[in-house]
């Protein structure tokens, strides 16, 4: 995917909305402005399939060296599919933030959620006056 | 990631702007928590050099010898009568046996053969210990100033450290022994150079004038890069001392914790003297239920973090002071406080990370002790 296509939080995640199979499905990562902002990235924790998350909730939390930090759901849904090779191999979010490194899959509930996400020019513009 | 404009700069803030450092406030200071990654600073620290600005703690200069005598009451360790060269780390305390800081005191001459004494103070602690001071004594008598503005502190830390500084400092300072210091010329100035450091690597640090201190920083920068070191910010440091156990100001040490509960004998001289703090260091040996400082070793990659609870069972046998993921070991590590009575190496017990109950055991401190 490409990073000029997505959605973004502006707590850091993307998002990408995909109508192909009937349903909507959310696919979430962390852009990699945050993934280089974290760096050092020890250790990764996942919800399971079939969790509910809501907008601006809390849905994991990724550690670095220094700190802790929450992964906050982008959308409204259910968690269909989750990358659960990712907390082993942290690397790919170095490496692949926006196609190996996705997080988890959603089922849209709803999709008012979406229309509060900053398009690639707007959240550039917030990482580079926040950086 | 941002620094407020009130933030005291150190004469080495451009440089670590220049080179992408994080600029943060840390006691008031803007300092680089890191340049690249944590971990590569970490450990080109452990296998090589790593140079730190730590320009932000506070360096006191008496020039009355004298004040030896005056600071031996108010330092857990003996200072009076130290002999030239000599540098001593001790704690100081309140009159109800807290901790108000731990302190470097030096006793070291002048390159003309004045004799003075120097001591070094955490950032945080720098206003607190200079009104204790002033609290207990006429400053104006020792010849005081603080010296903390108009000078640079750099430590140079690793296996290679003395031999890249030895280049442009002479006598070289593998010369020194561990804990002592002398002043020495170095780009036409005095400075202070001493082995001493805060990584569990041998290693010096050098207190330069403050208009010396870039070409200083550069030109150990360069002798050092080629070799695998590099600067190294707040956050190394931080996790560098962990794994040698040192205690941090604030977390392992304050003014609630007895010195005796932090397992640091070496800093406590309690015969035929007497200072402040003493008789509740008298009181604390008496005393079987004080919590005392143990390092945890947890299982999985979650580092517990300040104020972590750990557990035996259901229940609460203290709490986590430091913790973090150890580059060096590739797991996570904790120093905390707990009960006497399951402090042994070995013991099993629990850390409440956020809710999560992960197990842990007690390990033997320090978690790194250098080979060499």
């Amino acid at each position: 995917m490409k990073p000029e296509e997505l959605l973004y939080a502006e707590t850091h995640e993307w998002v990408h909305v995909d109508n192909s199979s009937g349903d909507k499905i959310a696919t979430v990562g962390i852009s990699s402005f945050a993934v280089e902002q974290l760096t050092d990235l020890v250790f990764m924790e996942l919800p399971e399939s079939g969790t509910t998350v809501s907008a601006g909730s809390e849905f994991g939390e990724v550690e670095s060296v220094k700190a802790v930090s929450p992964l906050y759901s982008p959308v409204d849904g259910e968690v269909v599919s989750v990358n659960s090779s990712l907390p082993d191999n942290l690397e790919i979010l170095n490496e692949d933030p926006y196609e190996k490194g996705w997080i988890i899959k959603v089922k849209l509930s709803g999709e008012e959620s979406l229309t509060k996400l900053l398009d690639f020019a707007a959240y550039q513009k917030q990482c580079s006056e926040n950086g | 990631m941002t620094t407020t404009i009130d933030s005291l700069k150190t004469p080495l803030f451009d440089w670590h702007v220049q080179a992408a450092g994080r600029m943060v406030d840390f006691a008031g200071w803007s300092m680089p928590v890191q340049y690249t990654s944590i971990i590569e600073e970490h450990l080109a620290t452990r296998t090589s050099i790593g140079m730190f600005d730590v320009s932000h703690m506070g360096r006191f200069l008496f020039r009355n010898v004298a004040a030896l005598d005056f600071l031996d009451r108010l330092t857990t360790r003996r200072v009076a009568g130290m002999e030239l060269g000599k540098i001593r780390y001790s704690l100081m305390m309140n009159g109800s046996g807290g901790i108000l800081d731990d302190i470097l005191v030096y006793h070291l001459e002048h390159l003309d053969g004045t004799p003075f004494v120097y001591m070094v103070v955490n950032a945080s602690n720098r206003e607190k210990i200079l009104n204790w001071l002033k609290q207990n004594g006429d400053l104006d008598e020792w010849g005081f100033s603080d010296q903390t503005c108009q000078t640079a502190m750099i430590a140079v830390q690793g296996p290679k450290a003395l031999d890249v500084v030895a280049k442009i400092v002479s006598p070289p300072p593998a010369e020194l022994k561990y804990y002592t210091g002398r002043t020495t010329e170095l780009f036409s100035a005095e400075a202070i150079v001493s082995r001493t450091g805060y990584t569990g690597e041998d290693g010096c640090e050098l207190i330069v004038p403050a208009g010396k201190a870039e070409q200083i920083w550069l030109s150990i920068t360069e002798l050092a890069e080629p070799l695998g070191g590099r600067a190294a910010g707040l956050g190394a440091r931080d996790t560098l001392r962990l794994e040698a156990a040192m205690p941090l100001y604030g977390h392992e040490l304050t003014e609630q914790t007895n010195p005796l509960q932090v397992d640091i004998g070496f800093a406590i001289n309690l015969k035929d003297r007497e200072f402040i703090g003493r008789d509740a260091i008298v009181a604390a040996k008496a005393d079987a239920t004080l919590p005392v400082r143990v390092g945890l070793e947890l299982d999985g990659k979650r580092a517990a973090r300040e104020h972590c609870g750990i557990y035996v069972g259901d229940q609460v046998v203290g709490e986590v002071t430091s913790g973090t993921f150890s580059p060096t070991f590739q797991k996570p590590i904790a120093m905390g406080f707990v009960s006497p009575s399951v402090a042994k190496p070995g013991k099993s017990m629990e850390i409440d990370i956020r809710g999560k109950r992960i197990a842990a055991k007690v390990v033997k401190l320090p978690f790194y002790s250098r080979t060499y």
